[in-house]
């Protein structure tokens, strides 16, 4: 089956910056491939490129196999689109805007009013469909523009950091309405700037920077590749930390880093658990006052510096 | 997913349908948006009327006649400020790229802007217009010249409508927008809209006698003064309308494709 999308050495260049400099990515059917990176690392100009807003300058991009340069209107109709902004029409009810974007599909006026509802009612937003937008939280904003993006029963769904501006209750909303389009077969690519997030919705990560593909793989793979997960000790006193830093060190792989003006130490351990526990353990032996010890996911930074 | 679209196309006429319906819902239930663009309109005309109209003389006539005209024909660049922002809106906060990523015809994003706008600004004419009778504007002409006057006026409204698409498209953003909307300011007050153009300065003279709108004014106002317009005016009706007319299809000619590429490259 050929892949959803296959990008060969995209190029986009405005004036002197390269914004994709010879990206490749593969995305096989049936996969939510997340694009990991830091802004301006050419995710947005890819998702864009993809979505025919925007024309490579070099390389070749196939969506559903169609070929984005000379195909762009076949590209379109396989493709839903929601960006970093809620484009959903604030005057208009959540069941108006999505009918709108179903007629604008080329659906009667029945199937619009039919698929409107059926998609309000996936995402939670039955209760509020009759409301104007402008009545709506940012997360059901949001929500309703991923609706705008699935109306029109898209192959591919394109979403351009869809949790940005979130808070942690609506991000943890939509992930679940994310998940549930997933598991009725939709195919995603999603970009995000956040590992956990990644973590979460993807069966594929591909990792850019500077416009190029850096690493790719499953999230199992790639957390192997950076070295599982990290414990940060947060000490009481300063004149701690190098302490610290000397006993995390022994623990794992790789040294430890610390970061003063926060008095935290963070150290990447292969296996989270066990290796908080010793964390932990040594910590207590050494008699150092700790306000809180955690393990977490490595943040885009560790991430980066394991990999580049 | 229980959606079961089938892929048919929408066409031009549908999406354009489609999308300046939901411009028009935009306007109807943002009350705040009509009640103040009203108040605002009914506030400056009456300013006029009344402040100024006191020490403005025309001879031959009532200033109220011979304002009417003059402030609703420069009204439609007024009006086209909320064709700007309204247009640096819908590219800022994604709704254009959600409307180009969708398989539509590209023109019916433009096209639906300018058929909404347009009707928005023949509702606020009339609303103007109808002001200006309560205090004490009449109709020297025909009733069909009347209608020919309005008939014109959002004809200009119409063709401005394509400089604001491309104001609003190179501003990215309402305010910007709304800033550069600033330049009718000098085009509106510099011509034959609220004073004669023989009062002014020589040097504003040059400008005021050649540009656009004092055609397009006294177009509206050679129709709507009847007999009398002529010994003001200096020239018969079909004279200004001509040249309104022409000015008219220029500026069309002129920002219509300006508009359409800068929204094809994007």
């Amino acid at each position: 089956m050929q892949p959803t999308i296959e990008a060969h050495g995209l190029e986009k260049h405005y004036g002197k910056t390269k914004a994709l400099d010879g990206l490749d990515l593969i995305a096989e059917r049936g996969q939510v491939v997340a694009v990991l990176g830091p802004n301006g690392a050419g995710k947005t100009t890819f998702v864009r490129t993809v979505a025919t807003l925007l024309r490579a300058d070099a390389g070749t991009l196939r969506v559903a196999g169609h070929d984005a340069r000379t195909e762009p209107a076949a590209v379109r109709r396989v493709i839903g689109l929601a960006g970093q902004f809620a484009a959903v029409e604030p005057a208009m009810t959540g069941h108006e805007n999505l009918e709108m974007v179903a007629r604008l599909f080329g659906q009667t006026r029945r199937e619009a009013k039919a698929n409107a509802a059926a998609v309000l009612e996936q995402l939670g937003l039955t209760d509020a469909a009759g409301r104007l937008a402008r009545t709506y939280s940012g997360g059901m904003r949001r929500r309703l523009d991923l609706g705008a993006s699935l109306v029109g029963a898209p192959l591919l769904l394109l979403l351009d950091e869809p949790t940005t501006g979130l808070d942690p209750r609506s991000r943890i909303e939509l992930w679940s309405a994310i998940r549930g389009l997933v598991d009725a077969g939709t195919d995603v690519l999603l970009t995000t700037q956040y590992l956990d997030e990644a973590d979460h919705l993807a069966s594929h990560i591909v990792i850019v920077d500077h416009g190029r593909a850096v690493a790719a793989g499953t999230p199992a793979e790639l957390k192997r590749r950076i070295g599982g997960d990290v414990v940060e000790v947060h000490v009481r006193h300063g004149a701690d930390l190098a302490d610290v830093a000397q006993l995390l060190g022994r623990l794992d792989h790789g040294a430890a880093e610390v970061d003063e003006p926060t008095r935290r130490v963070s150290v990447r351990v292969a296996s989270g658990s066990s290796g908080l526990m010793a964390a932990v353990q040594s910590v207590k032996e050494a008699g150092v006052e700790v306000e809180d010890i955690a393990m977490r996911q490595p943040n885009l930074d560790e991430v980066f510096l394991a990999l580049t | 997913m229980t959606t079961t679209a089938v892929s048919r196309e929408a066409g031009l006429v549908r999406s354009t349908a489609t999308v300046t319906r939901r411009a028009l819902l935009r306007y109807v239930r943002t009350p705040q948006l009509i009640v103040l663009a009203t108040l605002q309109m009914a506030l400056f005309f009456l300013i006029y009327r009344y402040m100024f109209g006191g020490a403005i003389h025309v001879a031959g006539m009532s200033y109220v006649d011979y304002l009417v005209p003059g402030f609703v024909a420069t009204g439609v660049l007024f009006i086209g400020i909320g064709t700007a922002t309204a247009m640096a809106d819908d590219v800022g906060d994604g709704f254009v790229d959600r409307l180009r990523s969708l398989p539509i015809p590209r023109s019916s994003v433009l096209a639906a802007r300018v058929t909404a706008d347009t009707a928005i600004l023949a509702f606020s004419t009339a609303v103007t217009v109808a002001i200006a009778y309560a205090v004490g504007f009449r109709l020297h002409g025909s009733a069909l010249d009347g209608l020919a006057a309005f008939g014109l006026v959002v004809l200009f409204g119409f063709a401005f409508e394509w400089a604001f698409i491309t104001m609003g498209l190179f501003a990215g953003n309402a305010q910007a927008a709304q800033g550069m909307g600033m330049i009718v300011f000098p085009f509106a007050l510099i011509s034959s809209a609220y004073v004669p153009v023989s009062s002014m300065p020589d040097w504003l003279q040059v400008f005021a006698e050649q540009q656009p709108l004092t055609y397009m004014v006294d177009a509206v106002r050679s129709l709507t003064l009847g007999p009398d317009a002529q010994a003001l005016l200096g020239h018969p009706a079909s004279y200004f309308v001509t040249r309104a007319l022409l000015w008219t299809l220029a500026i069309v000619a002129l920002f219509l494709p300006v508009a359409v590429a800068k929204y094809r490259r994007g």
